[in-house]
């Protein structure tokens, strides 16, 4: 279980940042996107090795509208 | 007071030139046609973003709207309490756009939405360090935006009032001021209702003007977005022009010689 974008989810603890952009309907190079994990910055260029622990907090990121 | 040069439209902070002196915020537009509009209506060639959670059921992408118009995207770390939130965010505004450039929030509470002095100031000094080329929204205090310029910011964006309030440049002394305590540009944040409280920006000497709610929640925000466009020009040309010392009583501008004598 994790937690991504404030929601619990049973399909994130020992896959990868990509595996989780897909379930968020991204692509596995999303352009505009930035991901965090427990409060770090998980790089671009780790999407696809980097694997998420049980319990992890997910932030998916984008732009947004806003001043 | 050093008047740098009366060119009414280039803009440099951090050695990238802008042909606009006005900066859009992207937030409280109704769409993101009406968006793209106001943006070309404008003239703007920066527009501020704010970072959020991907929502999968999201109609339309901000990014396309944004590379369309052909404008340079300036993130925001709006919303963040903490110096710690505030850089966070920033670090991945810098992975998500790859740029370097951060408008930095640090706010105090949600009912003000008053920038955290002490907080700010940390956040500045510690993205500086980290390469960030910094824009902090500030107070109107002189002081404090010496002190961020001192720090390494870029520019300084103090407020004209609170973040949607609307109600144009509260302390007008303090902005003269600030344009004379720092020698980075001044970009007037916050607090912009309508036209006439950009041109006073601009006659107060800041060398450029953000408006977000003032456009996008005006009736007609394109209408609102060439308004602002003209408004910072003419308040620019204003200030280069050099405006004439106020009086309490009049000074004729016909002149006293030559007058006929009627009886």
């Amino acid at each position: 279980m994790i937690y991504l974008n404030g929601d619990i989810n049973d399909n994130g603890a020992g896959r990868t940042v990509v595996d989780v952009l897909v379930q968020l309907d991204l692509a596995p190079d999303a352009r505009g996107v930035a991901v965090a994990v427990n409060g770090e910055v998980v790089p671009r260029v780790s999407w696809g090795t980097f694997t998420i622990p049980e319990g992890a907090c997910v932030e998916v990121l984008t732009a947004m509208q806003g001043g | 007071m050093a008047v740098a040069h009366t060119d009414t439209t280039t803009l440099t902070i951090a050695g990238r030139t802008l042909r606009s002196r006005l900066l859009l915020g992207t937030g409280g537009f109704p769409s993101l046609s009406l968006l793209g509009e106001a943006i070309r209506a404008s003239g703007s060639e920066l527009v501020t973003v704010a970072l959020r959670r991907v929502d999968p059921t999201a109609q339309g992408s901000l990014m396309d709207v944004l590379e369309r118009e052909g404008v340079e995207l300036l993130p925001n770390t709006a919303g963040c309490f903490t110096a710690r939130d505030a850089i966070l965010t920033a670090k991945l505004a810098r992975e998500a756009f790859s740029t370097d450039w951060i408008k930095l929030e640090v706010i105090g509470d949600e009912d003000t939405l008053l920038p955290d002095a002490p907080e700010l100031l940390k956040a500045a000094e510690q993205l500086v360090d980290d390469g960030f080329t910094v824009l902090p929204y500030t107070t109107d205090d002189p002081i404090l935006a010496r002190r961020l310029v001192d720090v390494g910011c870029a520019a300084v964006m103090p407020l004209g009032a609170p973040i949607g309030s609307g109600m144009g440049i509260r302390n007008p002394y303090n902005i003269a001021l600030i344009r004379e305590a720092v020698q980075v540009p001044v970009v007037l944040d916050a607090g912009v209702g309508t036209a006439s409280d950009a041109t006073l920006a601009m006659e107060l000497g800041c060398d450029a003007v953000m408006v977000a709610s003032a456009v996008s929640r005006a009736q007609d925000p394109v209408a609102m977005a060439i308004a602002m466009r003209h408004a910072v020009e003419a308040g620019r040309l204003a200030y280069g022009a050099g405006r004439i010392p106020r009086r309490t009583y009049a000074t004729p501008s016909s002149p006293h010689e030559g007058r006929a004598h009627f009886n």
